[in-house]
Protein backbone atom coordinates (compact mmCIF):
# COMPACT_ATOMS: atom_id res chain seq x y z
CA UNK A 1 0.00 0.00 0.00
CA UNK A 2 1.25 3.57 -0.65
CA UNK A 3 0.66 6.28 2.31
CA UNK A 4 0.19 9.92 1.23
CA UNK A 5 0.55 12.91 3.30
CA UNK A 6 -2.52 12.83 4.76
CA UNK A 7 -0.94 9.44 6.02
CA UNK A 8 2.13 10.70 7.17
CA UNK A 9 0.78 13.81 9.06
CA UNK A 10 -1.54 11.39 11.07
CA UNK A 11 1.66 9.70 11.52
CA UNK A 12 3.96 11.85 12.42
CA UNK A 13 1.64 12.52 15.77
CA UNK A 14 0.24 9.03 16.19
CA UNK A 15 4.50 8.16 16.00
CA UNK A 16 5.16 10.28 18.38
CA UNK A 17 2.50 9.87 21.65
CA UNK A 18 0.42 6.87 20.52
CA UNK A 19 -1.67 7.95 23.80
CA UNK A 20 -3.23 11.01 22.05
CA UNK A 21 -6.55 10.57 21.97
CA UNK A 22 -8.19 10.60 18.43
CA UNK A 23 -9.97 13.95 18.68
CA UNK A 24 -6.47 15.70 19.68
CA UNK A 25 -4.88 13.82 16.62
CA UNK A 26 -7.39 14.60 14.11
CA UNK A 27 -7.33 17.89 15.05
CA UNK A 28 -3.60 18.33 14.87
CA UNK A 29 -3.12 16.26 11.53
CA UNK A 30 -6.06 18.91 10.40
CA UNK A 31 -8.33 15.61 9.42
CA UNK A 32 -11.80 14.52 10.81
CA UNK A 33 -11.85 11.88 13.40
CA UNK A 34 -13.67 9.50 11.39
CA UNK A 35 -10.74 10.23 8.53
CA UNK A 36 -8.07 9.73 10.94
CA UNK A 37 -9.62 6.28 12.70
CA UNK A 38 -10.11 5.32 9.09
CA UNK A 39 -6.37 6.05 7.91
CA UNK A 40 -4.71 4.62 10.78
CA UNK A 41 -7.00 1.37 10.99
CA UNK A 42 -6.07 0.63 6.75
CA UNK A 43 -2.32 1.48 7.85
CA UNK A 44 -2.81 -1.43 10.45
CA UNK A 45 -4.39 -3.71 8.38
CA UNK A 46 -1.34 -3.20 5.72
CA UNK A 47 0.74 -4.18 8.47
CA UNK A 48 2.81 -0.59 8.40
CA UNK A 49 1.57 -0.33 12.01
CA UNK A 50 1.89 -3.17 14.56
CA UNK A 51 1.14 -3.51 17.75
CA UNK A 52 1.46 -0.68 20.33
CA UNK A 53 3.54 -1.31 23.04
CA UNK A 54 4.15 -0.23 26.65
CA UNK A 55 7.92 0.96 27.78
CA UNK A 56 9.13 -0.66 30.80
CA UNK A 57 11.31 1.58 32.81
CA UNK A 58 13.52 -0.89 34.51
CA UNK A 59 15.22 1.77 36.87
CA UNK A 60 11.72 2.10 38.43
CA UNK A 61 11.37 -1.63 39.29
CA UNK A 62 15.12 -1.43 41.01
CA UNK A 63 16.79 -2.55 38.25
CA UNK A 64 19.83 0.07 38.57
CA UNK A 65 22.61 -0.86 35.55
CA UNK A 66 21.91 -1.41 32.31
CA UNK A 67 24.68 -2.40 29.77
CA UNK A 68 25.14 -2.44 26.32
CA UNK A 69 27.26 -5.22 25.31
CA UNK A 70 28.53 -5.45 22.01
CA UNK A 71 30.20 -8.91 20.17
CA UNK A 72 32.04 -9.72 17.66
CA UNK A 73 32.01 -13.44 17.38
CA UNK A 74 33.49 -15.89 16.07
CA UNK A 75 32.66 -16.35 12.36
CA UNK A 76 35.15 -19.29 11.06
CA UNK A 77 31.93 -21.22 12.61
CA UNK A 78 28.59 -21.80 10.35
CA UNK A 79 25.77 -21.47 13.24
CA UNK A 80 28.03 -18.57 15.15
CA UNK A 81 24.91 -16.28 14.89
CA UNK A 82 21.63 -18.86 16.02
CA UNK A 83 23.87 -20.55 18.52
CA UNK A 84 24.44 -16.96 20.50
CA UNK A 85 21.02 -16.08 19.99
CA UNK A 86 19.35 -19.23 21.05
CA UNK A 87 21.61 -18.91 24.02
CA UNK A 88 21.20 -14.92 24.88
CA UNK A 89 17.17 -15.38 24.88
CA UNK A 90 17.77 -17.69 27.62
CA UNK A 91 19.33 -15.09 30.04
CA UNK A 92 16.63 -13.46 31.96
CA UNK A 93 19.12 -10.25 32.54
CA UNK A 94 18.45 -10.04 28.31
CA UNK A 95 16.69 -7.36 27.47
CA UNK A 96 17.00 -6.59 23.58
CA UNK A 97 19.20 -8.66 20.49
CA UNK A 98 20.30 -6.76 17.44
CA UNK A 99 22.34 -7.87 14.95
CA UNK A 100 24.66 -5.44 12.36
CA UNK A 101 26.49 -5.00 9.94
CA UNK A 102 29.99 -3.47 10.65
CA UNK A 103 32.29 -4.09 13.25
CA UNK A 104 29.92 -5.17 15.67
CA UNK A 105 28.26 -8.32 14.53
CA UNK A 106 25.65 -8.36 18.00
CA UNK A 107 25.02 -5.94 20.62
CA UNK A 108 22.74 -7.26 23.95
CA UNK A 109 21.25 -4.77 26.49
CA UNK A 110 21.78 -6.49 29.42
CA UNK A 111 20.09 -4.55 32.87
CA UNK A 112 20.95 -5.96 36.39
CA UNK A 113 19.97 -4.72 40.20
CA UNK A 114 23.44 -3.43 40.84
CA UNK A 115 27.20 -3.44 40.04
CA UNK A 116 27.97 -6.44 42.22
CA UNK A 117 25.00 -8.41 40.70
CA UNK A 118 26.26 -6.98 37.07
CA UNK A 119 29.30 -8.27 37.59
CA UNK A 120 27.91 -11.86 38.54
CA UNK A 121 25.95 -11.56 35.38
CA UNK A 122 28.38 -11.02 33.16
CA UNK A 123 30.68 -13.97 34.58
CA UNK A 124 27.94 -16.96 34.66
CA UNK A 125 25.44 -15.90 31.89
CA UNK A 126 27.13 -13.50 29.05
CA UNK A 127 30.71 -15.51 28.74
CA UNK A 128 29.20 -18.42 28.70
CA UNK A 129 27.52 -17.79 25.70
CA UNK A 130 28.95 -19.46 22.29
CA UNK A 131 31.51 -18.28 20.10
CA UNK A 132 32.40 -15.20 21.67
CA UNK A 133 35.46 -13.78 19.73
CA UNK A 134 35.61 -10.33 20.97
CA UNK A 135 33.11 -7.91 23.83
CA UNK A 136 33.34 -4.61 24.77
CA UNK A 137 31.07 -2.96 27.40
CA UNK A 138 28.74 0.08 27.41
CA UNK A 139 27.58 1.31 30.38
CA UNK A 140 24.46 3.59 30.02
CA UNK A 141 24.72 7.05 31.87
CA UNK A 142 21.44 8.64 30.65
CA UNK A 143 19.17 8.70 28.44
CA UNK A 144 18.76 11.95 26.83
CA UNK A 145 16.17 11.07 24.00
CA UNK A 146 14.39 8.11 23.12
CA UNK A 147 11.98 8.61 20.08
CA UNK A 148 9.41 6.32 18.38
CA UNK A 149 8.86 9.37 15.77
CA UNK A 150 10.16 8.81 12.27
CA UNK A 151 10.82 12.48 10.46
CA UNK A 152 8.16 11.90 8.29
CA UNK B 1 10.64 1.52 43.82
CA UNK B 2 7.56 -0.42 43.90
CA UNK B 3 7.73 -3.64 44.87
CA UNK B 4 5.20 -6.23 42.44
CA UNK B 5 3.54 -9.57 42.61
CA UNK B 6 3.46 -12.49 40.01
CA UNK B 7 -0.13 -10.55 39.07
CA UNK B 8 1.68 -7.38 38.30
CA UNK B 9 4.31 -9.05 36.20
CA UNK B 10 2.24 -10.58 33.92
CA UNK B 11 0.38 -7.50 33.47
CA UNK B 12 3.25 -5.91 32.39
CA UNK B 13 4.32 -8.83 29.89
CA UNK B 14 0.95 -8.41 28.32
CA UNK B 15 1.48 -4.90 27.97
CA UNK B 16 5.12 -5.29 26.94
CA UNK B 17 3.36 -6.99 23.77
CA UNK B 18 0.27 -5.27 22.84
CA UNK B 19 -0.91 -2.42 25.37
CA UNK B 20 -3.74 -1.64 22.73
CA UNK B 21 -5.55 -4.24 24.53
CA UNK B 22 -7.93 -2.89 27.62
CA UNK B 23 -8.29 -3.41 30.91
CA UNK B 24 -10.52 -6.04 30.77
CA UNK B 25 -9.18 -7.95 28.15
CA UNK B 26 -5.91 -8.51 29.97
CA UNK B 27 -8.01 -8.95 33.09
CA UNK B 28 -9.59 -11.86 31.62
CA UNK B 29 -6.51 -13.48 30.28
CA UNK B 30 -5.56 -13.50 33.81
CA UNK B 31 -8.69 -13.95 35.77
CA UNK B 32 -8.92 -10.89 37.23
CA UNK B 33 -12.35 -8.23 37.06
CA UNK B 34 -11.60 -5.46 34.71
CA UNK B 35 -11.84 -2.84 37.64
CA UNK B 36 -9.30 -4.57 39.20
CA UNK B 37 -6.74 -4.83 36.27
CA UNK B 38 -7.38 -1.10 35.77
CA UNK B 39 -6.32 -0.09 39.05
CA UNK B 40 -3.45 -2.59 38.76
CA UNK B 41 -2.23 -0.93 35.50
CA UNK B 42 -2.80 2.69 36.92
CA UNK B 43 -0.47 1.69 40.01
CA UNK B 44 2.13 0.81 37.33
CA UNK B 45 2.09 3.75 35.63
CA UNK B 46 2.02 5.78 37.82
CA UNK B 47 4.84 4.73 39.88
CA UNK B 48 6.64 5.11 36.55
CA UNK B 49 6.94 1.62 35.82
CA UNK B 50 4.98 1.97 32.71
CA UNK B 51 6.86 5.09 30.81
CA UNK B 52 4.86 5.00 28.03
CA UNK B 53 3.69 3.42 25.19
CA UNK B 54 5.42 3.06 21.44
CA UNK B 55 4.02 2.20 18.09
CA UNK B 56 5.80 -0.81 16.57
CA UNK B 57 5.66 0.43 12.67
CA UNK B 58 7.47 -1.05 9.52
CA UNK B 59 10.10 1.66 8.90
CA UNK B 60 10.86 0.33 5.74
CA UNK B 61 7.57 0.78 4.62
CA UNK B 62 7.38 4.41 5.22
CA UNK B 63 10.10 4.94 3.42
CA UNK B 64 13.07 4.54 6.15
CA UNK B 65 14.79 1.59 5.12
CA UNK B 66 18.03 1.82 6.96
CA UNK B 67 18.79 2.07 10.86
CA UNK B 68 22.33 3.17 12.22
CA UNK B 69 23.72 2.91 15.62
CA UNK B 70 26.48 5.36 15.98
CA UNK B 71 28.71 5.28 18.86
CA UNK B 72 30.20 8.51 19.02
CA UNK B 73 33.77 10.05 20.95
CA UNK B 74 33.83 13.34 21.42
CA UNK B 75 37.19 15.18 20.74
CA UNK B 76 39.90 15.20 23.27
CA UNK B 77 40.72 18.59 22.16
CA UNK B 78 39.73 22.24 23.48
CA UNK B 79 36.79 21.08 26.02
CA UNK B 80 33.89 20.04 24.61
CA UNK B 81 30.97 20.95 26.45
CA UNK B 82 28.17 17.71 27.22
CA UNK B 83 25.44 19.86 27.15
CA UNK B 84 25.96 21.69 23.63
CA UNK B 85 26.75 18.07 22.57
CA UNK B 86 23.74 16.69 24.22
CA UNK B 87 21.47 20.06 22.65
CA UNK B 88 22.63 19.63 18.50
CA UNK B 89 22.35 16.13 18.64
CA UNK B 90 18.66 15.93 20.10
CA UNK B 91 17.71 18.79 17.05
CA UNK B 92 18.38 16.35 14.77
CA UNK B 93 15.31 14.86 13.47
CA UNK B 94 16.86 11.39 11.80
CA UNK B 95 18.62 10.94 15.64
CA UNK B 96 15.50 8.58 17.61
CA UNK B 97 18.10 7.79 20.36
CA UNK B 98 20.31 9.46 22.33
CA UNK B 99 22.44 8.14 25.43
CA UNK B 100 25.33 9.38 27.15
CA UNK B 101 27.58 6.02 27.69
CA UNK B 102 31.16 5.39 29.63
CA UNK B 103 32.96 3.45 27.91
CA UNK B 104 35.05 3.19 24.31
CA UNK B 105 32.30 5.75 23.75
CA UNK B 106 30.84 8.85 25.21
CA UNK B 107 27.23 8.47 23.06
CA UNK B 108 25.19 6.18 21.35
CA UNK B 109 22.68 7.52 18.81
CA UNK B 110 19.73 5.64 17.10
CA UNK B 111 19.76 7.38 13.06
CA UNK B 112 17.09 6.49 11.03
CA UNK B 113 17.77 7.24 6.77
CA UNK B 114 15.99 6.68 3.81
CA UNK B 115 19.02 4.97 2.48
CA UNK B 116 22.70 4.48 2.85
CA UNK B 117 22.86 7.42 0.45
CA UNK B 118 20.71 9.01 3.00
CA UNK B 119 22.95 8.20 6.27
CA UNK B 120 25.93 9.55 4.20
CA UNK B 121 24.41 12.57 3.83
CA UNK B 122 22.76 12.62 7.90
CA UNK B 123 26.61 11.86 8.93
CA UNK B 124 28.44 14.47 6.42
CA UNK B 125 26.08 17.40 7.28
CA UNK B 126 24.74 16.62 10.70
CA UNK B 127 26.63 13.85 12.78
CA UNK B 128 29.86 15.15 11.69
CA UNK B 129 29.36 19.19 11.92
CA UNK B 130 28.05 18.43 15.93
CA UNK B 131 29.88 20.55 18.18
CA UNK B 132 32.83 18.52 20.18
CA UNK B 133 32.36 15.14 17.89
CA UNK B 134 35.67 13.15 17.82
CA UNK B 135 35.67 9.78 16.47
CA UNK B 136 32.82 7.90 14.72
CA UNK B 137 31.59 4.01 14.37
CA UNK B 138 28.55 3.43 12.21
CA UNK B 139 27.08 0.04 12.37
CA UNK B 140 23.76 -0.74 10.38
CA UNK B 141 21.06 -2.32 12.26
CA UNK B 142 19.75 -6.23 10.65
CA UNK B 143 17.83 -6.91 13.19
CA UNK B 144 15.85 -6.27 16.62
CA UNK B 145 14.22 -8.38 19.16
CA UNK B 146 12.67 -6.90 22.33
CA UNK B 147 12.91 -9.42 25.15
CA UNK B 148 10.64 -9.56 28.06
CA UNK B 149 13.73 -9.36 30.35
CA UNK B 150 13.18 -10.52 33.93
CA UNK B 151 9.33 -10.42 33.48
CA UNK B 152 9.23 -13.35 31.30
CA UNK B 153 11.21 -16.11 33.65
CA UNK B 154 8.76 -16.50 36.85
Amino acid sequence: MQIDDTDRRILRHHLADPEMAGAELARRAGVTAATAWRRIERMRAAGILGPVRAVIDWRALGWEVEVSLRFTLDKTHPRAFDDFIAAAREVPEVTSIETFLGRVDVRLTVIARDMAHYAQVYRDRILRLPHIADTEALMLVATIRDEGALPL
Amino acid sequence: MIEIDATDRAILRAMAEDAGQGAGAIGRALGLSQPAAWRRIRRLEEAGVIAGRRVVADRAALGFGVTVFLGVKLATKGRPSLEDFERAAQAIPEVQVVQHVLGLFDYRLRVVARDIADFERILRRRIMTLPGVGQVEANVLLSEEARPGPLGFG
